[in-house]
This record gives structure tokens, C-alpha cells and sequence, in this order.
């Protein structure tokens, strides 16, 4: 029961999970060959989902998982950075407000109402934020989820003190360098590849479906040059909206369903969805 | 956290750890009775069936497989089945038994998880999994390599092992090759066998003498061990169409918990998961997992909760055994999808995830746009029984510390595998004795 004896003298690494699915976190657990390792380079020093011990911050390194959706959370993330020397963001909704982000695209409080017999029981905020909305941040890791190799990456690297190695091109490149023929060329199928990050190692296209941007926009993506694109191959616009406001919804590369005219339906009332329609 | 006071004891854990979700619990105790006890569920609610409004009815199975990183499969597949039915599409034995292949990959994954890293810590006094790896390397490294063995299939099929990429409606976007298929073959045989000495080591473990009154709900399949679909069937006897089944579980919403809570007709509360499925199916486990389970003595049905974990040893020996038989017969389909052309209705699908029954109900217009979603997973169908559970530990255990006390409560708990990520996720526990 008591936390660790070994050594006190390892960096250690605290895991905080905000509204999620948990998958990120588990890729720390995926790393099964590295697992033991990792523990023995690193004190676990607070990762709930793995462990009943608790050591007291401030921690050396801190991953963040799930975005900010309720007023306690965004008390929580204050505390969290006060106590953490580095503070990493893991996964979709860290980065750039998750699925659930898609309420902010509605009249607030439509939602709650859908699912719950009693909102008034919830207290709950009207969007999902990303984690650098409220504090600083030092390093965002993108995916949804995130890629268990890029993690070994950061972890590695703030363990070694220098920048993480992370690709900032788009997964047009690892289809390149896998030899995947080009789906949006040669076959029309509507593909998000050319604005987002790579990382999953062009998963999708290698399997013959479009890329769904689970990786977010890169920091140079021309949503709106891509969206005119799949006009143009007689792709509805509805269909267009709907491919960018998936996990990443949120992030201002895919927000306004690159430039196509105003949202439509994307919501538990078509009708609220427009008039209420963000950008 | 102990408060101390002359008349009355609270103990408050700050948090029931491994278990994936946050929660706490509340206990209050009177004359050796519990007067009042809660499981809260304060994961932030994320809003899944309204913003599955609008969406086209293809979009399901990715856009859920985001409840829970956990089980991604089992809410895939959950989705996919009530698509299909609801267009009366019947995807065929070869895209089905792909199907059950990915899923027994989950299993794997997840059983191997909580067994070793979740729930044995327990049983042996760990506050962690690497805490157990200085006790006993060997015992974590093998549950590591059958974890691994599990996402390696799940890769192999799904593309990856959390929100997998290749299931669509109708199947999926590609059936993999039979060379890739036939090389899951000496990792499950390797995994099968560390299983069956999961199956023994965990039998070893002390149980405290503790039996539960449940109603167990799971779904029968007269295929096999049901994974991928059959009827929800009880131990009180009924069994119906999972659209039957969808009208009787009624769900409500409580102050305390961003989970809704179901019952079967607003009345009674029940069980799902590796209990309630061997309760109902044990005789339909192939003769490896039968002869496990007779050598560590499980009887027909299992009662006491804390051995929940043999059950799902027993549950990765099955898992492994059918994903070996599914690897050796595997021929992949003439198409990798059927086309699922959208109808106007309602569809319902049922799956077993790996801790529990999890349906999800559609209504969909005749362009595919979803109407109405409602997605009832195990946790919050688990979440009284759970409460019940507790209730009879704190009794039969009021002459433990508070310290001892709390680490069972916990353990009762992680003793369901809870997902509090689904079921609207960690726990405090506040214990008042008086």
C-alpha cells in the first residue's frame, strides 16, 4: 500500500485526466515492452488509472489528457500547472477540445437536455476548451488517439532535456514514404490527409478509406483550398462539414468547416444548428 | 483520510484508483448498519446521444468508439449491429466472424489489463502493477505479453488498437491478408497458455468470504459464448429481442452521478459482465476454459464478487481459444463490407464489452441522418448492483480499520472492471461511522 521505496531521486511523472476517453492514457499503458522501464527511469508519482499511491507534486513532467468542460476543471488545470515543471497535452481533446467540443457549435444547454432528465443536476460549462485555452502549455501531442511511439518521443526527450523530434508535415508524407496511392487523385475519395498532421503512420488511406483528420490540422493547412477540392468532386457540403467537425472540431484550422457556407445540422436541431451557427 | 470525533468516523479515500473513470463513495454507518451509501459518478458528461443527432448513421461507430478508449470495439460493434438493423442488412458469416476476431482481440487487451494491472494488485497488497513487477516479474511480464497479444490483433484487423480505423457499417474498409491472419496464430497459442496460468495463479489469491444475490443479465448466443450478438437473457429467466430488452431496462438520472442508472422495469437492479455471462453461458465455453474453471473448483454460476477476477481469467482463456479457432478458419470475405443501404426506423444493437452488456439504439431517417440516439453502457447498468455490493462488504467488514476498510470498498468496486468513462470516470471514498 505505501507508494514506492526505490530511489526518490528519479524525475517524476504525474497523468491527469480531464473529460476523455481514456485512450491516451492507455497508450501509456500500451507501452508494454517499455512499461517496466519507463517506471524504473521515471517515479510514477500520480496516475490514478494505474495506481492507489499518490506522491505529493510538484512533478517533473505532467501529461494532461481531456479537455475543459466543467467550472471544477478549469480550477483544476490551474493547480495542475502551478505543480508541474513541464506540462504535456496528450490527445484530441487536450489539444483542441475533443468530440465533445461539438457543443460548441449549438445553443448552449441544447445538449444536456438530450441526454440528461435533469440538467440542473450537471455543472457543467458551455464548450470543451483545449487545455493551452486556460494555462500554459509546453508541448500539445496531437491524435485521437495519440500514437504510443510519439509519446515514448516527448517523454524521452523532456527525460533527456531537449525539443521532442514530432513531424509537423501532413500524412500526405507517410503515404508517400509508404508508397499508398493517392486516394483523393486517383480514386476521388474525400480525404482529409493534405491538412492533417502526421503521426498515425497513414493509417487510413492504407486501408483504402480517407484520412478523418483524428490527428488534427497541421499549423499550415489550407482547409478551405482542400474543401473547394471536394465541391468540386460533386462532394455535398453538409458531408464536407461534417468530415472536419469530427474529434478535432474545434481546432481553428477545421472550425468553420473550411470556409463552406453556413453549418448545417450538426447539432440535436438542424434549426438551432444554423441560427445558431458559429463562423 | 481518517477525521477522527468522539461519536462518529469518516473516511474519505481521495480516490479509488485503477478504475477508469472518476467517481467517489459515500458510506455512512449506524448501529453496524449502512444507512446510507452512494456511488458518485462526476466524469464530465461529454453528451454522445445528442451529438450523434444529425450525424449520418455511417458516422456511429467511429463517433462512439470515442466514449471509451478502453473498449472502443465494444461500442463499434454495438453501433454497427443497431445500423444494420434498423436497415435490415445481415452482413454474412465471414464480415461476422472478422467481427467476433476483433473483439476477442478486445477482450484479451482488456482482461489482461485489469486482471493484472487493475484488480490482482489487490489481492497482494500493491498500490500498482510495477509495485507487483518488484514482487513477482514473471507474473506481470506474462499478463503484459497477453495484453500485447490482444492489441496485436486488434491492430491486425481494427488497423489500431485504441478507435481502431477499419470497421465500418456493413463491415469493413479492408479484410486483412490471410498471411497476416494466419501470423496471430503463435502469439494466441503462447497467450492461451499463459492464460490458463492466469487462470491458476489468480485462483491462488485469498477472497474475502463474501456471496452476492444477483440478478445476472447477459446475452445468449446459440452460436457459442456470446461476444458479437444474441439474445439478453436473465437469470430470473426471461429472454427477448434486444429491442424487447431496450423497452424493459429504464434508465434514470440521480443527482449524484453524471451516469444514468438502469433497471429492468424501474424496479429491480442487475448484473452484467464475466459474472452474469458465466452464470448464464458457462456451458457454452469450449472444453479448455470448462476444464480450467472445474480445476480452480468454479462451480455453474459464481457469487462472490472479489473472484470475479477468476471468471475473467477464465474469460481470457476463452478469448484466446476462440480467436485461435476463428485465426485457423479464417477465409476472408468475397467483399469487405456489404453495402447498407438507409431505411427509415429504429435499430438495436447488443454486445458483450469486456466488463458488460452495452446497447445502443437508433432511429434514423431515410437519408441515413440519425434521429434519436440512446447508448445504455454496462457501468450504468451496473452501478446499483455495485452499491449493493458495497453495502454488504462495509457490513461484514465493520471490524476492519479504516484504512483495510476503505482499500475493500475500493477493491468491490474494481471487482466490476467499471468504466465510469462510459457511464458519463476514479473514486473518493467518504466512510461516516457512528
Amino acid at each position: 500500500m505505501s507508494a514506492s521505496t526505490r530511489s526518490e531521486d528519479r524525475p517524476t511523472l504525474a497523468v491527469w485526466k480531464f473529460a476523455s476517453c481514456d485512450g491516451c492514457q492507455l497508450s501509456l499503458l500500451d507501452c508494454e515492452r517499455e512499461l517496466l522501464a519507463l517506471a524504473g527511469a521515471v517515479r510514477i508519482a500520480h496516475f490514478t488509472e494505474m495506481s492507489r499511491a499518490v506522491v505529493e507534486g510538484p512533478y517533473d513532467i505532467s501529461l494532461v489528457e481531456g479537455s475543459i468542460t466543467t467550472p471544477d476543471d478549469a480550477e483544476r488545470i490551474l493547480q495542475v500547472r502551478a505543480n508541474s515543471r513541464y506540462l504535456v497535452s496528450i490527445g484530441a481533446c487536450a489539444t483542441s477540445g475533443g468530440i465533445q467540443a461539438l457543443r460548441n457549435f449549438v445553443e448552449p444547454g441544447s445538449y444536456a437536455g438530450i441526454v440528461y432528465a435533469h440538467p440542473e443536476y450537471l455543472r457543467t460549462l458551455e464548450t470543451s476548451s483545449p487545455i493551452s485555452a486556460h494555462v500554459k502549455v509546453d508541448f500539445e501531442l496531437h491524435g485521437c488517439p495519440i500514437d504510443r511511439g510519439q509519446l515514448l518521443e516527448v517523454l524521452l526527450a523532456y527525460l533527456a532535456g531537449r525539443k521532442p523530434v514530432i513531424a509537423g508535415y501532413s500524412v500526405c508524407q507517410e503515404c508517400k514514404a509508404r508508397s499508398t496511392v493517392c486516394l483523393l487523385v486517383a480514386h476521388t475519395t474525400p480525404c482529409l490527409g493534405p491538412v492533417t498532421r502526421a503521426g498515425c503512420g497513414a493509417l487510413c488511406p492504407s486501408i483504402g478509406r480517407g484520412c478523418f483528420g483524428c490527428f488534427g490540422p497541421t499549423e499550415s493547412a489550407n482547409t478551405p483550398s482542400l474543401a473547394r477540392r471536394f465541391r468540386g468532386m460533386g462532394v455535398p457540403d453538409e458531408t464536407i462539414l461534417r468530415l472536419l467537425h469530427t474529434f478535432n472540431a474545434a481546432a481553428p484550422a477545421f472550425r468553420d468547416g473550411g470556409g463552406i457556407a453556413t453549418p448545417v445540422s450538426v447539432g440535436p436541431s438542424g434549426e438551432h444548428a444554423s441560427e445558431g451557427a458559429q463562423p | 483520510m481518517t477525521h477522527g470525533a468522539r461519536s462518529a468516523r469518516t473516511i474519505s479515500a481521495e480516490g479509488i484508483a485503477r478504475v477508469e473513470g472518476e467517481g467517489s463513495l459515500r458510506v455512512q454507518v449506524r448501529d453496524g448498519r449502512v444507512s446510507e451509501l452512494a456511488l458518485e459518478i462526476f466524469e464530465p458528461p461529454r453528451y454522445f446521444e445528442a451529438m450523434l443527432v444529425g450525424r449520418h448513421f455511417s458516422e456511429a461507430p467511429d463517433i462512439t468508439a470515442r466514449i471509451c478508449g478502453i473498449c472502443p470495439v465494444a461500442y463499434q460493434m454495438s453501433a454497427c449491429a443497431a445500423m444494420e438493423d434498423a436497415c435490415g442488412a445481415d452482413v454474412g458469416e465471414r464480415i461476422a466472424a472478422l467481427r467476433r476476431l476483433l473483439y476477442c482481440g478486445e477482450w484479451i487487451q482488456s482482461h489482461a489489463l485489469h486482471v493484472y494491472l487493475l484488480h490482482a494488485p489487490d489481492f497482494l497488497g500493491c498500490a500498482d502493477a510495477v509495485e507487483l513487477a518488484e514482487r513477482d516479474p514473471r507474473a506481470l511480464e506474462r499478463g503484459l505479453d497477453i495484453k500485447r497479444t490482444g492489441n496485436l490483433v486488434m491492430e491486425t484487423v481494427g488497423g489500431r488498437a485504441v478507435h481502431p480505423v477499419n470497421v465500418r457499417v456493413g463491415g469493413f474498409y479492408r479484410a486483412p491478408e490471410p498471411s497476416a491472419i494466419a501470423a496471430l496464430a503463435e502469439p494466441l497459442r503462447r497467450a492461451r497458455d499463459q492464460a490458463l496460468a492466469t487462470v491458476s495463479w489468480v485462483a491462488g489469491f485469498d477472497f474475502p468470504d463474501v456471496v452476492g444475490e444477483y440478478c445476472f443479465v447477459a446475452l445468449r448466443d446459440p452460436g457459442g459464448y456470446a461476444v458479437d450478438r444474441g439474445r439478453p437473457a436473465s437469470s430470473g429467466g426471461f429472454d427477448l429481442t434486444p429491442a424487447q430488452f431496450a423497452e424493459l431496462a429504464v434508465e434514470e438520472h440521480v443527482a449524484r452521478s453524471t451516469a444514468l442508472q438502469a433497471t429492468l422495469g424501474g424496479r429491480d437492479h442487475y448484473l452484467t459482465g464475466p459474472l452474469a455471462r458465466y452464470a448464464l453461458n458457462a456451458s457454452a465455453l469450449p472444453a479448455l476454459a470448462v476444464e480450467a474453471a472445474r480445476s480452480v473448483g468454479l462451480g455453474s454460476a459464481c457469487t462472490n464478487p472479489f473472484k470475479s477476477i477468476v471468471v475473467r481469467a477464465v474469460e481470457l482463456v476463452f478469448a484466446c481459444d476462440e480467436a485461435l479457432r476463428l485465426v485457423e478458419g479464417y477465409q476472408p470475405p468475397d467483399a469487405p463490407a456489404i453495402e447498407v443501404v438507409a431505411r427509415a426506423g429504429v435499430g438495436t444493437g447488443v454486445t458483450e464489452a469486456p466488463r458488460g452488456l452495452l446497447l445502443h439504439q437508433y432511429e434514423i431517417d431515410r437519408e441515413g441522418t440519425i434521429l434519436r440516439a440512446r447508448i445504455m453502457p454496462p457501468t450504468s447498468q451496473n452501478q446499483l448492483t455495485i452499491e449493493d455490493d458495497l453495502r454488504r462488504v462495509v457490513e461484514s467488514g465493520l471490524d476492519l480499520g479504516d484504512e483495510e476498510l476503505q482499500w475493500r470498498c475500493e477493491q468491490a468496486v474494481r471487482n466490476h472492471d467499471p468504466c465510469i468513462s462510459c457511464a458519463a470516470h476514479f473514486l473518493d471514498l467518504e466512510l461516516e461511522r457512528a
